[in-house]
């Protein structure tokens, strides 16, 4: 509830893990903070930045199946350097934008709430016991939910099955939300 | 030769690039790196009757989340470009010798390809291990990732580079997941 109270000019949220941006803005502001960030321009932004990293994600092998299984046998150091290095410059970025107050192409206010999942933190089942199921489901599959995108338009079709059967996941989970430890 | 024209695009280089996606998404539309909130979107997008879903699922997924179905869009063209302009990468022969003598222990010989094709194809879909591995695989994708509330993108990218540390704790579920699975799991059903 706290997310309610905290002022906002243009709600624009990092961590949107669940979809929870909107929510979280006061129902007065909703309706600019849902034009924001979704001008034509912008969304030609997201396609070609989704594009350039399904190349990326193809090129550096991290959307194959042998690449996840090497890393969970800790036999290369490759997708660690990948995801070690992705996170550093996606902290480094983040910090420039909020050190220089930067704003978005369009002049819209970036606002960057550091998510508190309601006060539950490290100690949060659902991000031990939801992890591991997950981290159970990238080690059979191979791939976590963009390199299956990126298979299918690499030609491997059978990924289709997977993307069904992880909305099927997605279905299941929305369906025993609330019997489940959060 | 061979493999020095085939060799994969360098950790250096990939993962700064991909780390730059959330910047990148912040500066276009003040938006928040996370691929599986699509799986969300796709399922509230579904056809069917309102009644027939749960509340999870009921919301205005087109103008809160089709700015992200959009850059998954662009992912998936992402892959066939890649694949036409350089040809789909030959991972089974790249990774490490330690790895490819694991995998021959469990019975995956000679790898080859992006993905192993006698597991990943639709003639191997109904059998035993693909079954395992595709669906079922996938459906705890799906599953884990919405518990978690995120995943590789959302918590192991945006999350640990933004320091929360319910991130930290879904990457550890992650690895422990994974770990019982590689050692657990696939030595009893590829052989």
């Amino acid at each position: 509830m706290s997310a309610h109270d905290r002022p906002s000019a243009t709600a624009v949220q990092i961590l949107d893990f669940e979809c929870q941006d909107i929510e979280q803005v006061p129902p007065a502001q909703r309706a600019e903070a849902l034009q924001a960030g979704n001008r034509p321009l912008a969304l030609l932004g997201y396609l070609l930045v989704g594009v350039g990293l399904g190349v990326v994600f193809v090129q550096s092998e991290v959307a194959s199946w042998f690449r996840i299984q090497e890393m969970f046998r800790f036999q290369s150091f490759h997708m660690y350097g990948i995801i070690g290095t992705a996170v550093a410059v996606a902290a480094i970025g983040v910090q420039v934008i909020q050190r220089l107050g930067l704003r978005t192409i369009h002049g819209e206010q970036i606002r960057i709430v550091p998510r508190d999942e309601d006060g539950a933190g490290i100690r949060g089942p659902r991000y031990w016991i939801g992890g591991t199921l997950f981290g159970m489901g990238w080690a059979l599959l191979g791939a976590c939910p963009g390199p299956i995108f990126t298979l299918i338009g690499s030609g491997v079709t059978v990924m289709v099955a997977a993307l069904a059967s992880a909305m099927a996941g997605t279905w299941a989970y929305g369906a025993l939300q609330r019997h489940l430890p959060h | 030769m061979i493999e020095t024209f085939s060799a994969p695009l360098p950790w250096y280089v990939a993962g700064p690039l991909i780390g730059l996606v959330v910047p990148l998404l912040l500066l276009l539309g003040g938006k928040a790196f996370g691929v599986s909130s699509n799986l969300r979107h796709l399922c509230a997008a579904v056809p069917v009757p309102e009644r027939w879903k749960p509340s999870y699922l009921r919301y205005d997924w087109l103008r809160t989340g089709g700015w992200n179905l959009v850059f998954v869009l662009g992912m998936g063209i992402g892959g066939f470009v890649a694949a036409r302009l350089f040809g789909v990468p030959d991972v089974g022969s790249h990774i490490s010798a330690a790895t490819r003598a694991d995998l021959a222990e469990v019975g995956l010989h000679d790898p080859a390809g992006i993905v192993p094709l006698e597991l990943f194809s639709w003639e191997a879909l109904f059998t035993p291990a693909g079954l395992l591995l595709v669906v079922a695989g996938g459906f705890l994708v799906g599953f884990g990732a919405r518990y978690a509330g995120g995943c590789t993108s959302g918590h192991a990218i945006s999350g640990l580079a933004t320091f929360q540390r319910s991130s930290l704790a879904a990457v550890i579920g992650f690895f422990i997941g994974g770990l019982i699975v590689t050692f657990g799991v696939l030595p009893w059903i590829l052989v």
